[in-house]
């Protein structure tokens, strides 16, 4: 199918220079293998375009398998040079996947990138479409209102801005540590915020890491230890972005850091404090519920910085006025009562978000009696039991906090894959589960068994991970537990969790009298998430995850530029995909630095001051926080840097005094006018496909 | 004044007189009105849709069409029985589902001159009105005589609240409705793990051992937590246990004495009502002697059993996990 479509027009193009004013447009029809042409009769739609787009400056059409290819760019490029296009339609996939393929071809051949359009006839026409001649039809509109919009397209150029070489690193868990260290390490400086009292995250609760069952401390704390002591790295912990200002290159964020009511500067990390602090309390952040920690602490023994906080709500000294305990015992006299929060501002030029999840609230889950039935344990506690730095030295042993278990049960998928709950596979629970498997027999030669759905060991070495488990012993029961229930009634489940199941792979209903109950609860987004993803900017789905630039060929980036995404932020994943992401978020922000400057889209809003009224409708929603009023004008005004091009604020302006480069209104209305010229059987309108005048047509479907 | 289309269903002047009488008694406190539809009939109960759908189906549709013309301004209809509230909601929610079985039933309905349009009436239970319509501080403001002494183990039977058609109940693996009820009445609440388990339904009269077993399971486990008497808010669940009881202790070779009441009977109680009025005294195993313990210390043996599955309190003991803060306990995304 090598290019061949619908050669030139009328016997043989024009070649050369257009005369002025004359446009020339090239179409092109993307097959994308059978993605499009399965549904869409792509033939017939190229043939449609040379013949009766040609009053509309069609002079060549063609076909090709795949556009995005060599071959495919190299039909563009040979026709803008031999035909003398300057103009270019490509009726293939989304703008967001391809866009940029296209116009940087355009502009290799000479032509103004942004005389060149993308129209989606697969995400908008044969990817939801089965009718083949609606289907059809449908493209030849969608291409025939892209050659009406590239028509009055004008030649746009690039804006150009510097890039502050310095980043921004938000959350200081395995996937920001590694982000912060990556781009420390090439020469560049890093804020790395995090808002406990130490980096860490998640990882550092945890005794064993799968499928190796490496110590994590052993392997995370030297990276700790790193992005605290690092030349290029400025640690704020116990801190918060509170709010960001700017664009790609020159951001500038607020962080508020937060009163520690200890002197960094003299504090020796030596402990005393806390050992002294008369004051315990349950830990729920570090220990998970399960162990205790003073009023000053640091959450733990190689916690980075060493610094200790003073958690205010439960000192004595802050609730009731006396105590000071650990101001007496201080030997470099660090602790200060009277400090105060502290606002401080920095300049950046890209920023990681890298802030991780949480695990899924399991008392939601009522009848599996999490919070009522004292020996059904959360993941993460069982991780603090079976640390030997936890609450119980690294004994599992049941709430009384003495006995061990002689049986155990796993109950895999506990919030997730649930459409009560979440519908998403939380990915790293199976494995964790075997983990604890593990460790059970390990520790305790107890008999386990795992209640799964179905096993998901996928990564490298997880699924010998799992013959290895199996081998030692672990019981498999198929199917979602009903409930764990004390009620006991048959012999041998007096005083025991029973855990009742369907077992799929039997066929019959068992009841299992266990110990003790592990429910390995999915991941969530943060409680802040969607905050979060407002105040810098990015899009998260409708759970919470972030989403990102491209699920597959752009997993770090996201559609706002300059802000980068890595570990499990944009949804659940294990230790090594955290660091790669972390690695590949680095990576994209120091190829960022090399280039000093960058050339942001043109496609931008700006404001005609003499339409507008200064009502300010524009200000608030903007989602880049690009407008603002200029109080002395009475006017708004878009910074261009800033503006993503959305076209919210162009849609949203009552004067109409907003418009955008690339989609005026002229453009759009002429793109709907182009639309509405095919019917749904592909045939010409004669009227318009609404009733009254085509001025009716359009006003109609602008306001719809 | 809230006014109610009431739907009684058979049992409420039968074996479920005392329910009948004390729900009226209760309503009319509560400032409810239950306005009952004229010329209704069975619902079915358990028995008819396992025989035959279409005219199951247009059996309790019957009742739903004289509602739906009953209804002057939006009301919803108010069923107390489990069984029948199941039915009439599912019957409305199956004939929206399934247009095919709508047009059957109505084919029916229209030979008594009758329609019904799937979704025309808002379909509810007692229970859930009192929870979400009165709410438990009015409860608690009508209480005069507070259950305290009196240690009840809350039981709904399997009918409540699942299927929940059109999402009026917040948690349905492990719910706690009757539960808060009971505490706001005083009560010393149980918490019952074989609150949702069956009866055992018609079991009795066609498979009898399988229907004693399982009031032998539900009565076991009550007499385990020490409960002085189980509450329902199922006429079946009622008579299944207190009258299948003699005949389970016969099989089983055990002694049980546990009495079974409805939850409006002992709202009565607390709202200072008349005890006889409320029907008490008409349940085959007597409640009074329990019901005596109303106002006395509750016995040491039921405090003890009450932290009888906590561990022993221990230094080395493991802290619980917090339960205070918003606990979202079984709320499902809707
Ligand atoms: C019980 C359990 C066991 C597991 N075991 C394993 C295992 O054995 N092997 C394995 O590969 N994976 C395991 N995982 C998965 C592992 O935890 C994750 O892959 C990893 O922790 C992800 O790291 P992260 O940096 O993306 O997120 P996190 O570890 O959650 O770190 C995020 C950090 O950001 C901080 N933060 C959050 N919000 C903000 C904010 N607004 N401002 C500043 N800072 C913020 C947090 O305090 C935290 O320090 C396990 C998970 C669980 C739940």
């Amino acid at each position: 199918m090598s290019g061949k479509g619908h050669q030139p027009i009328e016997g043989g193009p024009s070649v050369g220079v257009p005369a002025e004013g004359e446009i020339r447009i090239g179409v092109y029809v993307c097959h994308c293998g059978s993605n499009i042409a399965g549904v869409v009769d792509v033939v017939e739609v190229t043939r449609w375009a040379g013949e009766a787009l040609k009053d509309q400056g069609v002079v060549v059409a063609r076909d090709y398998r795949f556009m995005c290819s060599s071959p495919g760019q190299d039909l563009v490029t040979n026709d803008i040079r031999d035909l003398g296009l300057n103009r270019i339609v490509v009726a293939a996939c989304s703008p967001h996947l391809h866009e940029n393929t296209f116009r940087t071809a355009t502009a290799r051949a000479g032509l103004n990138p942004y005389l060149c359009e993308l129209v989606s006839i697969r995400e908008q026409d044969s990817w939801v479409h089965t009718d083949k001649a609606a289907a059809t039809a449908k493209a030849k509109a969608i291409l025939s209102g892209g050659v009406e919009r590239v028509r009055r397209n004008t030649p746009l150029d690039a804006i150009n801005v510097d890039i502050n070489p310095a980043t921004l690193v938000v959350g200081g868990g395995i996937a920001g540590i590694q982000a912060a260290l990556e781009i420390a390490d090439a020469g560049f400086h890093v804020y790395l915020v995090e808002k406990d009292a130490s980096i860490g995250g998640h990882m550092a609760q945890f005794d064993k890491t799968f499928p190796t069952l490496d110590c994590a401390a052993c392997i995370l704390t030297p990276r700790m230890v790193s992005a605290g002591t690092h030349p290029n790295v400025t640690l704020l912990t116990w801190s918060e972005v509170t709010h960001v200002d700017g664009y790609v290159g020159n951001f500038t964020a607020t962080i508020r850091k937060k009163a520690r009511y200890v002197d960094e500067s003299l504090c020796t990390g030596c402990g005393i404090c806390q050992e002294k602090c008369p004051k315990n309390v349950i830990d729920e952040v570090y220990e998970a519920g399960l162990g205790y920690r003073k009023a000053i602490y640091t959450p733990f023994d190689q916690a980075v910085p060493r610094t200790p906080v003073i958690d205010r709500e439960n000192c004595t000294y802050f609730q009731k006025g006396t105590c000071k305990a650990c101001e007496k015992f201080c030997e470099t006299n660090a602790i200060r009562f009277d400090q105060q929060d502290e606002e401080i501002t920095v300049d950046v030029g890209n920023i990681i978000l890298a802030t991780g999840y949480e695990i899924f609230d399991a008392r939601r889950i009522a009848q599996y009696g999490y919070g009522r039935l004292p020996n059904v344990f959360t993941s993460l506690e069982f991780e603090r039991l079976s640390n030997s730095a936890g609450p119980t030295n690294g004994r599992i042993v049941l709430r009384d906090g003495v006995t061990e278990p002689k049986t155990v049960g796993v109950i895999h998928c506990v919030g997730s894959r649930d459409r009560n709950f979440n519908n998403y596979c939380s990915s790293i629970c199976c494995m964790q589960s075997l983990k604890f498997a593990h460790l059970v027999k390990e520790h305790t030669g107890a008999t386990v068994y795992n209640f799964y759905i179905d096993m998901r060991t996928t990564a490298k070495s997880y699924d010998e991970f799992y013959q290895r488990v199996m081998e030692e012993g672990t019981l498999f029961v198929r199917g979602k537990p009903a409930e764990v229930t004390e009620a006991g009634r048959l012999p041998g489940e007096e005083g025991k969790l029973i855990v009742q199941v369907e077992d799929t792979l039997a066929g019959r209903q068992r009841r299992i009298p266990v110990d003790m109950v592990v429910l390995s609860v999915g991941l969530q987004p943060r409680p802040d998430a969607k905050e979060l993803a407002t105040r810098f900017g990015i899009s998260c789905s409708s759970d919470g995850w972030a989403i990102e630039k491209h699920p597959k060929l752009d997993p770090v980036a996201t559609m706002t530029e300059g802000v980068f995404i890595a570990g499990c932020v944009s949804g659940p994943k294990d230790i090594p995909t955290s660091v790669a992401q972390g690695a590949a978020a680095a990576a994209r922000v120091l190829g960022r630095i090399q280039m000093k400057q960058m050339n942001l889209e043109p496609i931008k809003a700006s404001v005609h001051s003499e339409h507008c009224s200064g009502c300010r409708i524009c200000n608030t929603m903007c989602p880049y926080n690009a407008i603002s009023f200029d109080a002395a004008k009475g006017v708004s005004g878009i910074n261009a840097a800033m503006c993503q091009g959305c076209g919210t604020c162009v849609a949203a302006c009552p004067a109409g005094a907003i418009a955008g480069t690339g989609f005026s209104d002229e453009q759009v209305l002429a793109q709907i006018e182009g639309l509405l010229r095919v019917g749904a059987d592909g045939a010409p309108l004669k009227r318009s496909a609404y009733p009254g005048t085509r001025q009716d047509a359009i006003e109609e479907v602008v306001r719809t | 004044m809230s006014r109610y289309l009431y739907y009684p269903g058979c049992s409420m002047d039968g074996s479920g007189r005392a329910y009948g009488e004390s729900l009226t008694a209760v309503c009319e406190k509560l400032g409810l009105t239950l306005a009952e539809i004229d010329d209704w009939n069975c619902c079915g109960a358990t028995e008819y849709v396992g025989v035959s759908l279409s005219p199951a189906y247009s059996l309790i549709a019957r009742n739903l069409a004289i509602a739906s013309k009953a209804k002057t301004d939006g009301e919803p209809l108010v069923a107390a029985c489990s069984a029948c509230y199941l039915n009439l909601a599912k019957a409305d929610s199956y004939m929206k589902e399934r247009p095919q079985l709508g047009e059957r039933v109505n084919v029916a309905l229209n030979a008594g001159g009758l329609h019904y349009d799937p979704g025309a009436v808002e379909i509810r239970h007692l229970l859930e009105v009192i929870m979400n319509d009165v709410g438990l501080d009015q409860v608690r403001a009508n209480v005069v005589k507070p259950l305290a002494g009196l240690r009840v183990a809350p039981y709904l039977g399997c009918m409540l609240p699942r299927p929940d058609p059109d999402h009026r109940w917040k948690n349905h693996e492990r719910p706690d409705d009757l539960d808060r009820l009971l505490e706001a009445l005083g009560a010393d609440v149980v918490d019952f793990p074989l609150k949702t388990e069956c009866c055992g339904g018609h079991m009795t009269q066609i498979a009898p051992k399988v229907g004693l077993e399982l009031i032998k399971r539900l009565v076991d486990e009550a007499e385990h937590h020490l409960a002085d008497m189980m509450v329902t808010v199922c006429p079946m669940c009622q008579i299944n246990i207190d009258a299948y009881q003699g005949e389970m202790n016969a099989e089983f070779h055990t002694k049980h004495k546990m009495p079974i009441v409805f939850f409006t009977q002992l709202m009565g109680v607390a709202f200072g009502l008349d005890q006889k009025k409320m029907g008490i005294g008409r349940e085959l195993t007597d409640a009074r002697p329990a019901l005596k313990k109303i106002g006395k210390e509750l016995q040491a043996v039921a405090v003890e059993a009450g932290a009888a599955h906590r561990p022993r309190p221990d230094k080395r003991a493991l802290p619980m996990p917090r339960m205070d803060d918003e606990a979202p306990a079984g709320e499902a995304r809707q």
